[in-house]
Parts: structure tokens; sequence; C-alpha cells
């Protein structure tokens, strides 16, 4: 049975700034974090979610709501008296002080004994690879290195919540997805509860058990990566989670033959059989009329039926290969795990299956439907 | 990097070389003319040949000036104490009330916050002259004219802003997330101020301190009108020297070497200390 750990009641931070207009960063912000659980913040830059974490640490104020953490009201307490440790996206660590000190220093004033402290920092050290650092001063190592110790410092706390600020956005690639496993492991062996700020869609999903999707200060989907991918809650979760985009269209939606068409503008007309989609949906769907519609690269597919489409570029990943396609409605990106050997100026034909098609309400971009079942 | 030839390296000696005679001079100059006599200061055309005497220094060790027509006591080394006591004072006391303010304006943006601080720095546009006036009606009012701590609180005007605006600047370039950093650990703002931002803004409490040293040290007019001679210091004291005889140059000499000598010291000790603080430093990531 898991527990509420942290609770984020409608949670609003506006900015006043001297002589200019104000700057709301978080927007009525509700959210339950459970106890044990990894939760990432992700949204682009200045959505809100480097805001929301230094609220929940204390080091901005709540301009409205409430934060309870083990439900206790942490909002008005001193960053201090919240016991939440927290890694800084700027690392921040002390600069008189080596790495080892830096790490050790919580854990000091918790009065740790040395053999035990050194033991613990020793073990954070192996799990991040900069035992070999230990002694060094911040000024005089790498900045992927700082931003590991910082994360270091951080997880070695005994905190009731571990806050992450973009813990390793300054690591190369390959060390990060080694140290996403590690610090997974890490999180979930000890039972921390963790909330991860985040750009990195790949860090999100990695870590993560349920992703917070933010953007412009509001919350706009709250679930697991999976859902999220799969059932996205609008259409800016639509777009903005997987690599490459979503695909999307503006189309009209009319019932004719026993066909459900959609209008890609006036020359493209993507046919569906009714049947395909439930009666309320279909009802649902004539009474909104204007719907977007989106498809996921990898479900769009290259074959001899369905629209025509002239490649405009064919790239090789090694392992994928995206072929981008200009037609009358616009522009679509196919991934396909096979090497495709369509060429530039080729016209191939598309096909959208209808167990893939994502149909958004083209007014306020809430989800319609996802594969012919309702949203 | 950039590799210098010869030439280019002895052009840069030689404008360095150029630059240093030129501040240094006037002070070898003094320190030479300490050792002389009036007659041979005087002299024309200048020479650098003399016999060295320490008589000056005597004349000021002793209390005593004596010209060739006329005996007089002069109180220079109560000059220095006094300066001393100014100086340290009012440093001390603006680096207590300074520091603080400093940090205060630094990572609590309010209401009125800067109008405060530059109202604070306004203390420095005025010209001192046009102050002292109603100063020291308001002085002799409060019964504090005439007194170290009377003194010590105009020389605020000073050291206070100087203090202020300068160590702001370092608690400003200190990371916020440092001292966040320690917060989240479990301390509080005071331990947090003196554990973390003091000490890695001290190169530049130090840098300030010295300079706001330097120009208590240096201050001339509000100690002529608002001390009387007891508590003059040397900058003030130094017009003994100029009596109704004559200006006697060699005891002016040994008293400015004297005068010196307590803030050179005190910069090449803090000299040391900025660099080793400035290299600890690289407190940005």
């Amino acid at each position: 049975m898991s527990n509420v750990l942290l609770k984020l009641d409608s949670v609003s931070k506006t900015y006043r700034p001297l002589r200019r207009d104000p700057v709301h960063a978080v927007r009525h912000f509700s959210l339950d974090v459970q106890d044990g659980q990894i939760v990432a913040l992700l949204g682009s830059s200045g959505c809100g979610k480097t805001s929301m974490l230094r609220m929940i640490a204390g080091f901005e104020t709540v301009t409205n709501g409430a934060i309870e953490l083990k439900g206790r009201a942490i909002h008005t307490l001193p960053p201090a008296k919240r016991n939440v440790a927290m890694a800084f996206e700027g690392y921040s660590l002390y600069p008189p002080l080596t790495v080892h000190e830096n790490m050790a220093l919580a854990l000091k004033s918790q009065g740790v004994g040395r053999v035990e402290l050194d033991e613990q920092v020793n073990s954070i050290a192996r799990l991040l690879e900069i035992e070999n650092i230990l002694n060094k001063y911040p000024s005089s190592i790498s900045a992927g290195q700082q931003q590991r110790a910082s994360l270091g410092r951080a997880l070695i706390r005994r905190a009731d919540l571990h806050l992450l600020d973009e813990p390793m956005g300054q690591l190369e690639p390959q060390l990060r997805a080694v140290l996403r496993g590690r610090i997974k492991h890490f999180i979930k062996e000890r039972q921390l509860t963790a909330i991860l700020v985040t750009h990195d869609q790949t860090e999100a999903n990695a870590l993560a058990d349920r992703i917070a999707v933010m953007e412009d200060g509001n919350l706009q989907q709250f679930d697991t990566p999976e859902t999220i991918k799969a059932r996205p809650a609008n259409l800016f979760t639509g777009t903005f989670i997987g690599e490459p985009p979503m695909n999307i269209f503006h189309s009209e939606v009319e019932l004719n033959d026993q066909f459900l068409k959609f209008h890609l503008g006036t020359d493209v007309v993507l046919r569906f059989p009714e049947s395909a989609f439930s009666a309320d949906l279909r009802d649902q769907l004539l009474n909104v009329r204007k719907v977007t519609l989106g498809v996921r690269p990898y479900a769009v597919r290259l074959s001899d039926v369905g629209v025509s489409a002239e490649v405009y570029a064919n790239q090789w990943l090694g392992d994928q290969s995206h072929v981008a396609a200009r037609f009358a409605a616009g522009s679509v990106i196919s991934v396909s795990h096979d090497r495709v050997s369509t060429k530039e100026g080729e016209t191939v034909c598309i096909e959208f299956p209808v167990t893939d098609l994502h149909i958004f309400d083209t007014r306020d971009g809430s989800a319609i439907s996802h594969g012919g079942k309702p949203a | 990097m950039r590799h210098h030839t010869v030439l280019e390296t002895w052009l840069r000696g030689l404008a360095i070389a150029v630059i240093v005679l030129f501040f240094m001079f006037p002070i070898f100059w003094i320190v030479l003319m300490s050792f002389q006599t009036n007659e041979t200061i005087l002299r024309s055309p200048p020479s650098m040949a003399f016999v060295p005497t320490i008589s000056n220094y005597e004349a000021i060790f002793a209390g005593r000036l004596d010209s060739n027509v006329a005996s007089m006591d002069i109180k220079f080394l109560g000059n220095l104490g006094n300066s001393i006591i100014l100086s340290v004072g009012s440093v001390a006391v603006a680096l207590l009330l300074g520091v603080p303010a400093a940090y205060a304006f630094a990572r609590h943006k309010f209401r009125g916050s800067e109008d405060i601080a530059f109202t604070l720095l306004s203390f420095r546009f005025a010209p001192p002259l046009l102050v002292l006036l109603p100063l020291t009606t308001y002085f002799q009012a409060l019964g504090i004219a005439d007194t170290y701590f009377g003194l010590i609180w105009v020389y605020q005007l000073i050291c206070l802003p100087l203090i202020l605006w300068i160590v702001r600047g370092y608690f400003e370039d200190i990371p916020a997330d440092i001292e966040h950093a320690y917060r989240t650990a479990g301390h509080g703002w005071f331990a947090t101020f003196r554990k973390i931002a003091l000490p890695l803004a001290m190169p530049g409490i130090a840098a300030a301190g010295l300079l706001a040293f330097i120009f208590a040290w240096n201050n001339f007019i509000f100690a002529l009108v608002l001390a009387s001679a007891d508590k003059q210091p040397v900058t003030v004291g130094a017009l003994a020297f100029v009596t109704a005889s004559g200006i006697q140059y060699g005891q002016i000499a040994a008293a400015v070497v004297l005068s010196i000598a307590p803030t050179l010291m005190l910069a090449l000790y803090a000299q040391r200390y900025l660099v080793e603080g400035l290299s600890l430093g690289a407190v940005k990531g």
C-alpha cells in the first residue's frame, strides 16, 4: 500500500517584478506524490518546473496554495525545517571544500560517525564514478564531475524528499545512460522519494514512475510514461512527448457512405470505416467537426495504398530510418526500424492506421480519442 | 599561448619600469628627505648626495620641533595614535554595519531596497565641506564634537558606503544556490551567512576594508573642523610643521614616512591574503 508523501494543493507562483507585468510561473498546480515514487516534472524552458521545485525546497515563496510533506504543511517553513535534499542545476558546491567534504558536510552535521561517513561517501562516489576526484576542489574539476558531486551530495542525505534539478544535464550521453540505471536502482533500493526536473524525455521516461508534463505554469498531464505516450491528454502533451514529434494535421470530419472522412485541407481525404469508431465517438467527432489528427512517426507506414507524398529527406540513423515527405496537407515524418531505400524526390504512399490515430479537439486541444477509442 | 619576442619582452619591462618609477618616485624622494636637514633639502640645485641624519625622526619621537629660530612642542605621535584609533574604529564599525547590510541588499530584494542603497551611496556625492558646517552645529549641540565617538560616526560617511557597495557586489557574485544547498541541509539563514557567505566574500570584504581604512586614514577635512588638537589625526597634525619661521620639510618628510608605514604594512599583509582568497575562488561553476 502506498501513501501520499507530498501533496501539492493548487500551488501558484506569481513573480511581481518592479515596474513590470507580473509573471505567472506556476498556476494552480495540484499533484500527489506517493511514498517511494520517482516523479519527473517535464517541460520546456520557462514552463515553471524549476519554480515548482524551488517552492517545495523553500527558496521561493508560495503565492497561493499549500504544500504538504508527510502530512505537515511545509510551505511556510524555512528550508532548513523541511527535511528535503536538493541537487542543483548549477551544482552549487562549496568552493573551499573538497568533493568529499562537500558530500560529507550534511551527514557530519547530522552526527554521522567518521567511519560510516567515509563508507557512504565512497559508496556514492563509486556509483557516480567520482572516486578519483574526492580530494579535489570544485574549481579544479570539470562541469560533469561537479554535477555528479552535487548529485552525490543530495543523494547521500537522509531526507523525506529528494529534489533533483536537471541532475544529468552536463554529462556525456554514454555516462548519462549508465548513471540513469544506477541512480534509479539506488533510489528504489533505499525507498527514497524523488522529484526530478528535466527537459529530457528520455531521462524522464527512464527514471520516473510518473511524469508531470508542464507548460506555461500549468500541469498538462500527470501519468505513467507509457500512458502519457499512448494516451496524451491534449495536443500539447501529444506533440511534446515523443521524438521525432507527432505528425499533426488539422481536419474537418464528415460521415459519408459508412466512412468517416477527415478532410485535410481541400485536396486530401483520409477515409476510415465508421465501424472503426464507436457510435458515441462518431457522434462526438461529427459534433465537434474541426479536429486535429496526430500520428506518431513510428506509426506512419510507407505502403502501396494511402496518400501519395514526395520524399524530401531519408536519413538512416544506424538503427532506424527517418523519412520526411511532403503532401498536399503538409509534411509528415515516418520512422521505421528497417532501412528504407526510398530516395529524395520519389513518390511514396503513406498510410495512417486508425489504431494509432490520436484525435484532438482543434478548439481547445483536448484529446477526443486514441486509436479509435474515446480518450 | 602567444609568444613574445625578446624586443617585446624588453619593451614591456621598460614600460613597467617607467610606470613604477613614476609612482614610486615621490615616496622615494620623501624617504630621502626624511634623512636630510632643511638646509640640504632646500639647496639649489637639488642633489641626491648628502650626509644622512636621523634628527628629524628624533625630533618627532621626542615631541620637540627645533628650528633655527624657535622651538615648539609637537604631538605627532599622539596624532599617529589618533589616526589609528579613528581609522580602525571607523572601519570596524563600518564592517559591522556594512557587511550584514550588503548581504541583505544582495540577497533580499524588498520594496525600496535600491533606494536605500542608493541613498547610502549618495553620501559620497556631496563634497564634505557642504555638510561640515551644519554637522559642526549639530555635533556641538549633541556634545559629540571633538570626541572619538563623533569622529568615527562622521567617518562612516566615508567608510560605510564604500564597504556596503563593494561587499554587496561580492555577495551578489556568490550563486545563491550555494547558500540554498547549505540551508536545505538543515541550517538557518544566520549559520548560512556566517559559514558560507562570509568566508566566500572574505577577499572582497578584505579589499573593501583596506580601501575604507586608506580613505579614513587619509581624511583631512572632517578632523580639521571637528577635532581639537588632542583628537587630530596625522593628516591634520602635519600642519604643525608649517611654522611661522618656515616649513620644516625634513620633519614633514619623516612624519609622512611614519604615517604611511601603517597603511603600507596593512596593504602588504592584506595583499597576500587577497591573492590567497582569490585563488581559492572560482566560485562560479
